[in-house]
């Protein structure tokens, strides 16, 4: 299993993400955004960070980067990619994913551990039974998630709604989204699965050393498609 | 040359957390009588003669404003 991790002008959590995929015993590369090459790659992680200073809006400029056009065929192809973070914003912005993350509803960067609860989904991946619960940090200014009622409607049928934010005990409370996302949505995918965008930096609890290995079900249930 | 002025806004109805906020703020200095305030994006574009109306359209559905959140007007700037 080899994973190709996109690196654009700002971004800033590569790093973290090669080390964790690494740390799981899979392959990892760092991919330039000006190559347009993705053979070898198995999968492809837009990680998190602040590609082109976030100007315009997250993730505007780096859509059009050299290497999102080959991004945009091999998803089209059914080929698994994720975005986290700033990736998720690159992603909705590059219409693979509908919708759009906002600044937050409080106005302030928020830099903290959140409670996920998994939504019956065709996410490939992550492979959890409904309602299992996360622990994972956060650290966005913009991920506050809109879409219109028409794109939520499709969302909900074609089960394309991956995680929910959701309080410690599981239960999904109207203001469970410490950045205002609607629906408490905090991660979603394309109708096929394998394109899948969200908000919280699973890549940062893989390794044991920040407290907890919770992150690892985001990486595994995708490669054991591999294997 | 030509030179334009393009107005970018969040879309009626999408949250403006920094609008919001703005006007709390006018009202708590006692401007009472602000109802709205929304904060939106401004941009001068000078292009050549050659670039037509329609391809500044184009710059805005694809790069300057993203339609599922925000609208935006062009005004040409008279010489």
């Amino acid at each position: 299993m080899r994973f190709g991790v996109v690196r654009f002008p700002g971004t800033n959590c590569e790093q973290d993400a090669v080390h964790a995929l690494r740390t799981m015993g899979f392959g990892a590369e760092y991919v330039w955004h000006q190559d347009s090459d993705l053979s070898g790659f198995d999968a492809v992680v837009l990680p998190g960070g602040f590609s082109y200073g976030d100007y315009l809006r997250s993730g505007a400029i780096a859509r059009f980067s050299p290497v999102m056009s080959e991004v945009v065929r091999f998803a089209e192809r059914g080929n698994p990619v994720i975005g986290i973070c700033n990736g998720f914003q690159v992603l909705t912005e590059a219409h693979l994913l509908p919708g759009a993350l906002i600044r937050n509803k409080n106005l302030k960067f928020l830099c903290q551990t959140v409670h996920l609860s998994v939504q019956d989904s065709v996410c490939q991946w992550l492979d959890a039974p409904k309602g299992t619960t996360f622990a994972i940090p956060i650290s966005h200014h913009d991920g506050n998630y809109v879409c219109s009622p028409e794109d939520y409607q499709a969302l909900c049928e074609g089960s394309q709604i991956v995680l929910r934010y959701c309080e410690p005990d599981g239960h999904i409370a109207p203001d469970s989204a410490p950045n205002g996302s609607f629906e408490n949505i905090a991660g979603i995918c394309n109708a096929t699965g394998n394109v899948f965008g969200l908000m919280p930096h699973p890549e940062r609890v893989v390794d044991g050393v920040s407290g907890s290995t919770q992150g690892r079900a985001f990486f595994e249930a995708i490669a054991q498609r591999f294997n | 040359m030509k030179n334009y002025k393009i107005v970018v806004t969040g879309k009626n109805g999408i949250f403006d957390p920094a609008g919001e906020t703005s006007k709390n703020a006018l009202r708590n200095l006692g401007y009472d009588g602000v109802e709205s305030l929304r904060i939106g994006k401004y941009v001068e574009l000078e292009t050549q003669d050659d670039v037509t109306g329609a391809q500044v359209e184009e710059m805005c559905e694809k790069l300057l404003a993203n339609p599922v959140i925000e609208d935006y007007r062009i005004e040409v700037v008279q010489p």
